[in-house]
């Protein structure tokens, strides 16, 4: 089974970040890039499909992004991943969702799969908007948020996580599916896996490697980003000053109260 | 000269903390409390290839370099020093022997399962009467009829009594020289070999989750091919053993320090006193300054040490200048750690109370800080 993974490579959640108020984009300087939190859910999923179907199976990760953070990915091949794919091209800057999407088909229809499994967000952009727009470019059936995945002869399985309970949806190859954080924890790299992944290779890929009908980058966009704010600073919390326990409990309990929170 | 680590050297670092602080950390206090070996802990630390970090793939190693295995280890003590222990008395003094002098057969019937983690191995060198003084050893074994009766004791072996141990090599004197000095060799010795018993484990002040017992030997034999290395280099065997173990140590101390850093600089955020964060005092700041400054000092004493050894050079004298300081700086810090704790550090459920404990050894074993002292003092011609 051939198994392609969509891997973006995000700032580290944990930064404190900052946008640029000419570029609109976010400064990538000092702060360290990972592996998109979602999508090592993905590649958890496509490894043990993997594992699980055995012979010659293989999972490609791919990504589209800066070529200067491609090796951010090693992280994914000592995971267990057997090769990566990284679509990196000035011209692709500024793409939206639409843009972004186009290019990324135009990249993964070069690689064979049966299998792609796409993260469900990031933790970036956060639009998910992406599988779906991949799914139509690429004319694959698209199965969201699975928390399990079975194949078989060809045929497919997937429990899909809701909010009311889970479906059973089957289906058949090639297929988009993108993976719930309930499909299970993502592995360790281990050391074996450290150790093996340098003799992995990470290939790059251009525009000019594409056959693109369409313009990509700020020209290729149909969306624009006009401003952004950052979030509200928080308030200062309110301080109860009380004589007693009582009359401490009685106004915290009026406070919720007024907020709807009992 | 270069600082950076390799890619692979901070991968294995990021794994060591992640692993650290996700499985090991939360357990550490019930661990300590209930003397509990971590037996889960261990096998996952086999998964990840921990148990065998240093040695070739072809003996079931990870492959990974003396830098990778210090960051290693430095990462797991900052969450637990008895876990950290575990692996490393396990590597460099149970199963690097193996690799060092072993035979190819005691490679593949020894090194292998070790390396894998699915057994772990002791190193017998100190005895009740024996320790600084090690090449006092009073342990005899005699050859006889093809097998090696061992008669003795040792004193204070990690690693030698769990469910998984497979055995212990220990020293012991196998006879006299023409000059009259005793021979003293390695031996191998199986945990089912008759006439080998374990003590229950040791009540200790720190390290409490490890596995620590004392050796008896009555008439335990051995097949004479048990012999590791040849006969009557057993002194230089262990020497150069304790060598790469001061590594560890410094390792160790350095992981410790930096877990009671961690936990000081956290409490001095939260806990307020006249008015604001005691972390505003600066007498808690410069605390806290001091004790980064000392802590980045011992880790580029270790990690070049770790380094030379890489290189293959001659990295007694750094490893020693590592282990002395490392193991002097991991008491002030912890000191001062808890001193910043104030009352709350007194008590149990807080870590810094066990990290405290947990420091005094990294001055005494493998090596106190008088005999570092003194080995640097004959290495410096005085
Ligand atoms: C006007 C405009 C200009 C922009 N300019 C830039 C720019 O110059 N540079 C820039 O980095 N971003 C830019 N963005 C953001 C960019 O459009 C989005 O990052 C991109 O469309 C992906 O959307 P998302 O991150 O919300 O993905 P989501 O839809 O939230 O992602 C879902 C899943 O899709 C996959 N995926 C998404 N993106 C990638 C990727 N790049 N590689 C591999 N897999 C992926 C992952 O598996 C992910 O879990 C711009 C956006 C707008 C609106
Ligand atoms: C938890 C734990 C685990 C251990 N694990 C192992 C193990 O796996 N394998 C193993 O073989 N050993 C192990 N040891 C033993 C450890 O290495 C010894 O305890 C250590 O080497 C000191 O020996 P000793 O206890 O006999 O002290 P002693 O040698 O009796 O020392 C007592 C004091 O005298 C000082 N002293 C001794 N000689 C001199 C001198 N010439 N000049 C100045 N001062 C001197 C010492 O520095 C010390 O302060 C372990 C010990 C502990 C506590």
């Amino acid at each position: 089974m051939k198994i392609v993974v969509t891997v973006k490579l995000v700032p580290d959640p944990n930064a404190e970040k900052r946008i640029d108020p000419t570029t609109k984009r976010l400064v990538r300087t000092g702060v360290e890039t990972v592996l998109n939190p979602y999508d090592e859910y993905a590649l958890e999923a496509g490894l043990q499909l993997k594992e699980r179907a055995g012979g010659d199976s293989r999972v490609t990760v791919f990504s589209m992004g800066s070529a200067a953070l491609k090796e951010t990915l090693r992280r994914a091949l000592a995971m267990g991943a057997d090769d990566a794919l990284v679509l990196s091209d000035t011209a692709l800057e500024g793409s939206d969702v639409w843009a972004s999407a186009y290019a990324m088909a135009k990249a993964l229809s070069t690689l064979e799969f049966d299998l792609l499994i796409v993260g469900g967000l990031t933790d970036d952009s956060s639009t998910g908007a992406v599988p779906g727009a991949l799914a139509e470019h690429l004319g694959l059936p698209c199965i969201t948020n699975a928390r399990k995945i079975d194949v078989g002869d060809g045929k497919l399985e997937v429990e899909r996580e809701t909010d009311v309970g889970y479906q059973i949806v089957r289906g058949s190859l090639p297929v988009l599916i993108t993976t719930a954080l309930t499909f299970g924890e993502p592995r360790y790299a281990s050391l074996k896996g450290i150790m093996g992944a340098k003799k992995k290779t990470i290939g790059t890929i251009g525009v000019s490697d594409l056959s693109l009908d369409l313009p990509v980058g700020t020209s290729g966009s149909k969306t624009e980003l006009r401003s952004f704010a950052p979030p509200p600073a928080r308030g200062k919390g309110r301080t109860v000053e009380a004589a007693d326990g009582v009359a401490g409990a009685t106004s915290i309990f009026e406070f919720l109260r007024e907020k709807k929170f009992v | 000269m270069d600082f950076d680590l390799t890619d692979e050297q901070k991968a294995i670092q990021s794994l060591a903390r992640e692993f650290a602080s996700e499985e090991v950390a939360p357990r550490a206090e019930e661990m300590d409390r209930e003397e509990r070996f971590p037996y889960d802990l261990v096998a996952k630390m086999a998964e990840l290839g921990f148990m065998g970090l240093p040695f070739s793939e072809e003996y079931g190693g990870a492959g990974a370099d003396t830098v990778s295995y210090a960051l290693a280890v430095m990462e797991i003590a900052r969450a637990d020093a008895s876990t950290a222990i575990t692996m490393a008395a396990h590597v460099s003094l149970g199963a690097t022997p193996f690799y060092l002098f072993g035979t190819e057969k005691q490679k593949q019937q020894y090194l292998v399962p070790l390396a894998r983690g699915e057994k772990l191995w002791g190193f017998g060198l100190t005895e009740p009467n024996a320790g600084s003084d090690a090449g006092n050893v009073q342990t005899k074994a005699e050859l006889r009829d093809g097998r090696w009766l061992i008669n003795g004791t040792k004193a204070f072996i990690t690693n030698s009594g769990t469910d998984i141990t497979g055995g212990t090599t220990i020293t012991a004197v196998t006879g006299k020289r023409a000059d009259g000095s005793r021979e003293i060799s390695n031996i191998i010795v199986p945990q089912d070999t008759p006439g080998f018993s374990r003590s229950r484990k040791y009540r200790k002040m720190g390290w409490r989750a490890s596995d620590t017992r004392e050796l008896s030997f009555v008439d335990a034999a051995v097949p004479e091919e048990n012999l590791l290395g040849p006969r009557g280099e057993g002194y230089r065997q262990f020497l150069s053993i304790l060598d790469g173990g001061r590594i560890s140590v410094a390792a160790l101390s350095i992981g410790l320090a930096l877990g009671a850093y961690d936990q000081a600089l956290a409490y001095s955020k939260e806990r307020h006193a006249f008015g604001k964060p005691i972390s505003k005092f600066q007498a808690i700041s410069f605390k806290l300054v001091d004790m980064l400054t000392q802590i980045e000092h011992a880790k580029l004493m270790m990690l070049r040490a770790a380094w030379e050894k890489d290189e293959g050079r001659d990295y007694v004298q750094a490893a020693s200048f590592a282990k002395l300081f490392a193991g002097e700086l991991s008491h002030r810090v912890v000191n001062e750690a808890l001193q910043i704790h104030g009352g709350y550090g007194f008590m149990d459920e807080y870590p810094i109370s066990r990290m405290y404990r947990d420091q005094k050894i990294n001055e005494i074993g493998e090596g106190t800080n008088e005999v570092q002292r003194l080995v640097l003092a004959r290495l410096m011609g005085l």
